[in-house]
C-alpha cells in the first residue's frame, strides 16, 4: 500500500515539488495563525505568549457580545455587504451585457475608464471624497450655495454615510465585476448566437435564453465567494472614507474597523481575536450553507 | 432588413451614448481632484473646488518637488515592494496554479483544498498580526511589506480558468519527448500563458503599490514608510510636510502654504505612475481575466 503510494509519488514527484513554494508559505502565513485563534478564549498578555495567556473560556466572546456596539458593527457589515452584492451583480451584469452590443473601437475606451478607479488606493478615493465634501470648500457644498441652498456639515451628519459609501463602493468596484463578466460573455461559443439568430430570435431572447444562463456558473461563484465575506467588511473603504470620524461611527462603523481600533489603540488581543473567529466561522457556515443550496438546485453551478 | 439594421445600428448608438455619459461621470470625482491640485489655494479659500481652475497655479506641485525628501523615500520604498513583490507573487501565483490546472496531477484535488480552504476559514487580524511581529520579527522591515501579500487564493483560480484552456496534448506530447516538468512549465507554459501573467502581475503590482494596511499594521521607522501611507499621514497632518520643507532651507511662512492644494498634488503623485502604466497594459484583460471554476 505505502509503496504503491510512494511509486505514485515518484511519478508526481516534479509537479509536487512546484507546488513546494505555496504549501510552505500557505502553511506558515496562513495555516499557522489558526492555531492563534485559541487566543480568543484567553486573556492575552505579552509577556507570557499565547500559550502562557491564562485561559478565560467565553469572556471574550460574552464582552464583545453585551457591548451596544456589537449589534451596530454586525448590522452595518451586513447591511452594507447586501447592498454591494446586490447592487454590484445587477449593474455588472447590465454594463457587460450592454458593453458586448457596442463596438470594438469604443470598448477599448469605454473599458479603460470603467476600470480606472479600480486602480486606485482607499486612501486617494479618500481625498477625492474629501474633494466633494469638505465642509468649507468642497465640491458639493459650492454647488448647493450656487443654487442658494444652505451648505452642510457632511462629516457630521451621519445620515448621508450611507449613500456617500455605497455609491463610493460602486465608482471603484463596479468596473472590475463588469470585466469579469464581460469576459465571461466573450468566452460564449458564438455558434450559440449564430444557430438563435438563425431561428429569428430578438437580442433580448438572445441574452435571457443564452448570455444569462450560460453566465450562471460565473454568478454563482462570485455570489457564493460573496456571501463568504458578508460579515468581512473592506477596511479601506469605511475607515478612509468617512476618515475615521467618531461622529459617523454610528452609520459607518463595521466590523473589522472595531476590531482594529480596539486592537491598536486599546489592545485587546483576546476580544478582537473572539471577533475575528465569529467572522470565521458565521462566514464558513454561509458559504457551506449556499453552496449546498445551489447544488440542491443544480449539481452543476456549485463550488464543489 | 434595411429597417432592421438601422435600428439596430440606433440601439447601438443609445448604448454608446449612454457609456459616453457614464464614463464622464466616473471622471468627474478625478478631474475634480487634479484640478483643485492645480489651483491658486487664495481662489481656493475663496471660491472652493470647481471642475476647472478658476485660478491655475503649480505652486503644490513646485512646493512638493522642491523638498521632497519623504516623498522620494516613499516612493523608493514603494517601487522596491512592487518590484519584488510582483516578481515573486507572479513566479509562486503561476506555479501553483499551473499544478492544479494539470488534470493528470495526483495531489491536485488535495491541493486545491489546500490552498482554498483559508480563503474561506482564517485566523483573523490578530493571530496574523502576532505571528508577523512576535514570532517572525518581521516588524518595521520592507519584508513585512511584501511577504503577506505573496499568494491570493483569488489570483491562482484567475490564473488557473486560463491555464486550463492550455491544450493538454501539447504538454503531454513534449513529456513523450523527454522533457521534464521545469521545462514544460517555463519553455510552453509561461509562454502560452503571457495574457494572464500581464493581468495578474499588473494586479499583483497595483495591489503592493496602492497598500497603506500593510504599512499601517507594521511600519513605525519613518524611513520605510510606504507611498500610501505617506498619504494617509499628510491627510491626517499637513505638519508633518511642512516639517520636512523646513528642514531643506526653503523660506517658509506656514500662512502661504498651500495645504489644500498641496494635498490633492500628493494624490496625483501618489496615484498617478500607475495611472499611466495601467491602460498600457490594457489589452491583455479580457483574454486574461477568465475565472475557472475551484473543482475545474
Amino acid at each position: 500500500m505505502l509503496q504503491r503510494e510512494w511509486k505514485h509519488f515518484k511519478r508526481n514527484r516534479e509537479l509536487f515539488v512546484m507546488s513546494l513554494p505555496a504549501i510552505l508559505y500557505k502553511l506558515i502565513f496562513n495555516y499557522l495563525p489558526l492555531i492563534g485563534l485559541v487566543l480568543a478564549f484567553k486573556q492575552y498578555r505579552f509577556d507570557l505568549g499565547i500559550w502562557g495567556s491564562k485561559w478565560i473560556g467565553l469572556k471574550n466572546f460574552e464582552f464583545f457580545f453585551k457591548s451596544d456596539k456589537a449589534f451596530t458593527v454586525t448590522r452595518n457589515t451586513i447591511l452594507y455587504n447586501l447592498t454591494f452584492i446586490i447592487l454590484t451583480l445587477v449593474l455588472a451584469l447590465t454594463l457587460a451585457i450592454l458593453l458586448n452590443e457596442i463596438s470594438r473601437r469604443w470598448i477599448k475606451v469605454h473599458q479603460t475608464i470603467l476600470f480606472l478607479p479600480y486602480f486606485l488606493s482607499w486612501v486617494v478615493v479618500g481625498y477625492v471624497v474629501f474633494g466633494f465634501m469638505d465642509h468649507k470648500n468642497g465640491f458639493m457644498n459650492v454647488m448647493l450655495q450656487a443654487f442658494g441652498e444652505q451648505p452642510i456639515r457632511w462629516y457630521e451628519q451621519a445620515q448621508f454615510w450611507p449613500f456617500i459609501i455605497v455609491l463610493t463602493q460602486l465608482w471603484k468596484g463596479v468596473g472590475f465585476s463588469t470585466l469579469i463578466y464581460y469576459a465571461g460573455i466573450l468566452s460564449i461559443d458564438s455558434s450559440y448566437y449564430e444557430a438563435a439568430k438563425i431561428d429569428g430570435a430578438s437580442k433580448w431572447q438572445m441574452i435571457r435564453k443564452i448570455t444569462i444562463p450560460l453566465l450562471t456558473p460565473l454568478i454563482v461563484i462570485l455570489l457564493i465567494v460573496a456571501i463568504g465575506g458578508i460579515f468581512r467588511a473592506d477596511f479601506g473603504l469605511f475607515y478612509f472614507i468617512p476618515n475615521d470620524t467618531s461622529f459617523l461611527y454610528n452609520a459607518t462603523d463595521v466590523i473589522d474597523t472595531y476590531v482594529y481600533r480596539s486592537l491598536r489603540i486599546v489592545g485587546d488581543f483576546g476580544m478582537s481575536t473572539a471577533i475575528g473567529l465569529y467572522q470565521s466561522v458565521v462566514g464558513f457556515i454561509l458559504v457551506l450553507l449556499s453552496n449546498w443550496v445551489v447544488k440542491k438546485i443544480n449539481e452543476d453551478n456549485s463550488l464543489w | 432588413m434595411q429597417t432592421e439594421s438601422n435600428r439596430m445600428n440606433w440601439t447601438g448608438k443609445m448604448i454608446n451614448l449612454f457609456f459616453c455619459i457614464l464614463s464622464l461621470a466616473l471622471l468627474v470625482p478625478l478631474v475634480l481632484v487634479i484640478s483643485i491640485s492645480l489651483t491658486d489655494e487664495k481662489s481656493l479659500l475663496t471660491h472652493g473646488y470647481h471642475l476647472i481652475p478658476l485660478q491655475f497655479s503649480t505652486k503644490a506641485y513646485d512646493i512638493i518637488l522642491d523638498a521632497p525628501k519623504a516623498l522620494f523615500r516613499a516612493y523608493g520604498v514603494t517601487i522596491f515592494v512592487t518590484l519584488v513583490g510582483t516578481f515573486f507573487g507572479l513566479l509562486f501565483t503561476s506555479l501553483t496554479a499551473y499544478t492544479i490546472s494539470r488534470r493528470d496531477y495526483r495531489y491536485r484535488k488535495m491541493m486545491t483544498l489546500y490552498v482554498f480552504f483559508t480563503s474561506l476559514f482564517s485566523g483573523g487580524l490578530v493571530p496574523f498580526y502576532i505571528l508577523i511581529s512576535q514570532y517572525l520579527h518581521l516588524k518595521d522591515t520592507i519584508w513585512a511589506l511584501i511577504v503577506p501579500y505573496l499568494l491570493s487564493p483569488f489570483f491562482i483560480l484567475i490564473m488557473k480558468g486560463f491555464m486550463d484552456k492550455l491544450p493538454f496534448e501539447i504538454i503531454e506530447s513534449t513529456k513523450i519527448d523527454g522533457a521534464n516538468e521545469w521545462r514544460i512549465f517555463f519553455t510552453m507554459v509561461i509562454p502560452l500563458s503571457v495574457p494572464a501573467l500581464v493581468t495578474i502581475g499588473l494586479f499583483i503590482s497595483f495591489q503592493y503599490w496602492n497598500d497603506w494596511w500593510l504599512g499601517l499594521l507594521f511600519i513605525n521607522n519613518q524611513k520605510l514608510i510606504p507611498l500610501q501611507l505617506l498619504l494617509y499621514r499628510i491627510m491626517s497632518t499637513i505638519e508633518f510636510l511642512s516639517n520636512n520643507i523646513s528642514t531643506v532651507n526653503v523660506q517658509f511662512n506656514l500662512a502661504d502654504f498651500p495645504s489644500l492644494s498641496a494635498r490633492m498634488a500628493m494624490a496625483v503623485l501618489a496615484a498617478g505612475p500607475m495611472m499611466v502604466i495601467f491602460p498600457m497594459f490594457q489589452r491583455f484583460f479580457i483574454s486574461g481575466l477568465t475565472v475557472g471554476a475551484i473543482k475545474g
